[in-house]
């Protein structure tokens, strides 16, 4: 059983040892380095990493450099899942025949993907994974659209949002699909434990991926990362922008436990309107015209009917 | 532990069995695989094997070939034996991670049944899928006979681990006509077959936490072009010394011989056919009955399709008037594979000393060819010696129906 790393305050939690270097070429202030660090700062233990193509993948292992101190492999974009299932299976076989190198480690196996990665090209390899039950956690890191290759939109992206695939313009107001909800696709998979975390919130963030880690069997973390390029805001204002999408409850944090047992983990003191989140954001900025406010409207009654649901489905633990 | 299996001297093994049995003496570490005709029993044994407890590697069973390749990749990056199979389809679905699993140097078994690829849709074998393969980076030794699948099937564990190899390895047998043709098999006991094979070393493998490695890197033009380069200096300069080392030491160990080129009746020969698989038994049937009639007819079979054996291939056509390839794939555009190999091989040879060469297409989505085809394409190939030229259009096609589509 591997130990459980207390972390006090933001202070000791920054200061703890790295194993993601700060050496990377993802954007100032891009919000994947902000999860990515507090899910490997949240374990002592040993670690095999996997990652997508994507924003985290070349920013972060271009020869001859590398910004991980811990085991790593990337090999497509859609299969992250099965590269790090692939070699928890080589674990488990090495272990049956006495044959690993360190056999005291207790290593946990985690594979990172964006949502481009996750909700579309690598969906089957990501079900496959949970069926099988492996015991490793997958870590979506959500930015609402394939930013590494310039904003296109995914099945993650938001309606209404402007995207280089579905531009707003003089007659659209941009995506016209609703963001598909993973977190409850992935619970209906009956995996033990899938939660929606965001990184402002880094105290609820961290007790979820320990929870992930120790849990056995397969674990998915949706992780908000807002995007400082495509969603268009400032870099210096990650974390602000965060809080108003966890405040707005755009992107409302829970947790659900054997596909059934649903939690509320944060509940913002003062809900602030789905308008203000969007105001933030040059990729919403067209919403903001007569002609397309109705889609803010729409927006505003569809978070709150989730919202609700969500509350339902706390109360009902079913 | 795993419980080691009693064998007679000679089974009566099908080409499927024989694979599967190879994968069990070799311990396999992590076998991630997805079931495809004509492939399919290669894994339903395994987990027949597995089911008795002859196994004690893990056995995922994933959603698609594309993931169970990925999951070797993982496997295999992670340190340790790692094997599976496929055919056609599957293997089609598997192209990219093939480029991967070669390119992170990742020595994975892969037993490749060979079939059609549709469309038209086809489960009958053809070598369509293996030549898809053929700029993929890995290793492809081709065999003729569950006994070669078997034998090979070891064999390929010891090349591509080796350390100066680190490379992955196909081991090609033809779709039902050696994958379900149940014939005897000479058996090497568990602990002799697992001994020849030896332990896996690994090599950066992401389970060795204190060396913590990074796998599957970005380059682009600073420095993709040197990882290639290297890649492909040493599948051309490292794999043909390894293997020769490694049949050797079969040959030590059972008696029987392999060589990067097969030839049969073709050291003396004027006209030899030239194929792959299955055809290789066939067309040897045909070149003695035609050595009865007097006719120096031999067969040159190609045993590593890659990295092709470029002065072997040469060696094996010395003093040969003419040659047909024989090629089971549609080239769709060109020329058959082995034309094209065989003639960019023997280019180096003097003028005078060049053979005649000849393309043939057969055999398309398990279509037959039987001795009588064979003894035709000889015909055939004694006419162009006595022409001095080759007299037929230079690609044909061998018994398939309609008008004929011969050209060039």
């Amino acid at each position: 059983m591997s130990e459980i790393k207390k972390i006090k305050n933001l202070k000791e939690f920054s200061t703890s040892a790295d194993r993601f270097e700060g050496a990377n070429l993802l954007c100032p202030g891009c919000a994947h380095s902000i999860i990515v660090r507090e899910v490997l700062n949240a374990t002592n233990d040993d670690l095999v990493l996997s990652a997508a193509t994507g924003c985290l993948e070349v920013c972060t292992a271009v020869y001859p450099y590398t910004s991980w101190d811990a085991s790593w492999i990337h090999i497509g974009f859609e299969n992250s899942a099965t590269a790090v299932t692939g070699a928890e299976a080589m674990y488990k076989a090495l272990k049956r025949k006495g044959r690993l190198l360190q056999p005291d480690r207790n290593p946990k196996f985690v594979a990172f993907g964006g949502d481009g990665a996750t909700y579309d090209i690598g969906f089957q390899w990501l079900s496959g994974a949970f069926e099988r039950g492996h015991d490793f956690m997958y870590v979506a890191l959500d930015n609402e659209v394939y930013a590494n290759t310039g904003g296109q939109s995914s099945g993650s992206t938001p309606i209404g949002a402007s995207t280089t695939t579905a531009p707003a313009g003089r007659v659209s107001y941009g995506e016209k699909r609703l963001k598909k909800d993973l977190v409850g696709i992935m619970a209906a998979h009956g995996a033990p434990y899938v939660a929606q975390v965001a990184p402002n919130k880094w105290k609820d963030m961290t007790k979820k991926i320990q929870t992930g880690l120790k849990t056995e069997g397969p674990v998915f973390i949706n992780a908000m990362s807002a995007c400082t390029t495509e969603w268009k805001f400032d870099p210096a204002d990650t974390i602000a922008v965060s809080d108003l999408a966890t405040d707005s409850l755009v992107f409302p944090l829970y947790e659900i436990i054997n596909g059934r047992e649903l939690n509320i983990t944060y509940r913002p003191k003062n809900i602030i309107s789905v308008r203000d989140y969007m105001g933030a954001q040059g990729r919403f900025k067209h919403l903001f015209k007569p002609e397309n406010e109705y889609i803010i409207d729409e927006w505003q009654k569809r978070v709150d009917a989730e919202w609700e649901r969500l509350q339902r489905r706390e109360e009902a633990r079913v | 532990m795993a419980d080691t299996m009693e064998l007679k001297d000679v089974e009566v093994w099908d080409g499927n069995l024989a694979s599967a049995h190879s994968l069990r003496q070799a311990q396999v570490d992590v076998v991630a695989a997805y079931p495809i005709t004509p492939s399919t029993p290669i894994v339903e044994n395994y987990a027949r094997f597995l089911a008795n407890g002859y196994i004690d590697g893990e056995y995922v069973m994933v959603e698609s070939e594309h993931a169970a390749m990925s999951g070797c990749i993982g496997a295999s990056a992670a340190g340790g034996r790692v094997a599976t199979a496929t055919s056609s389809q599957g293997y089609a679905l598997m192209v990219e991670t093939l480029y991967q699993a070669s390119g992170m140097r990742l020595p994975i078994v892969l037993h490749v049944v060979n079939r059609a690829l549709g469309a038209p849709l086809n489960v009958n074998g053809d070598h369509s899928d293996m030549y898809l393969g053929r700029d993929s980076g890995w290793i492809q030794l081709d065999t003729f006979s569950p006994q070669e699948a078997y034998d090979l099937g070891l064999c390929a564990f010891k090349i591509g681990e080796d350390h100066d190899v680190r490379l992955p390895v196909m081991v090609h047998q033809d779709g039902f006509l050696s994958s379900h043709t149940a014939q005897g098999v000479k058996t090497i006991a568990d602990d002799v077959a697992y001994d020849f094979v030896g332990e896996f070393k690994p090599m950066n493998a992401m389970l060795d936490f204190e060396h913590p490695a990074t796998h599957g890197v970005q380059t682009e033009e600073d420095w993709h072009f040197e990882h290639k380069a290297r890649q492909q200096y040493d599948l051309m300069t490292k794999v043909y010394p390894k293997t020769k080392e490694v049949f050797a030491e079969f040959k030590e160990l059972t008696g029987r011989e392999y060589k990067m080129v097969e030839t049969y009746d073709a050291d003396d020969a004027d006209v030899v056919i030239t194929a792959l698989g299955t055809t290789v038994e066939t067309a040897r049937v045909a070149a003695k009955q035609l050595r009865e009639e007097g006719i120096k007819a031999g067969v040159v079979a190609i045993r590593m399709i890659r990295p092709f054996p470029m002065e072997d291939v040469r060696e094996a056509f010395k003093g040969v008037k003419a040659i047909a390839t024989l090629d089971r794939s549609s080239p769709h555009g060109t020329v058959g594979m082995l034309y094209n190999e065989v003639a960019g091989a023997m280019y180096q040879m003097k003028d005078n000393e060049r053979p005649l060469v000849s393309n043939y297409i057969y055999g398309l989505g398990g279509r037959d060819i039987t001795v009588k085809h064979l003894k035709d394409i000889f015909s055939e190939l004694i006419a162009n010696v006595e022409a001095g030229s080759v007299t037929t259009p230079l690609q044909q096609y061998v018994n398939v129906r309609g008008p004929k589509l011969s050209f060039l």
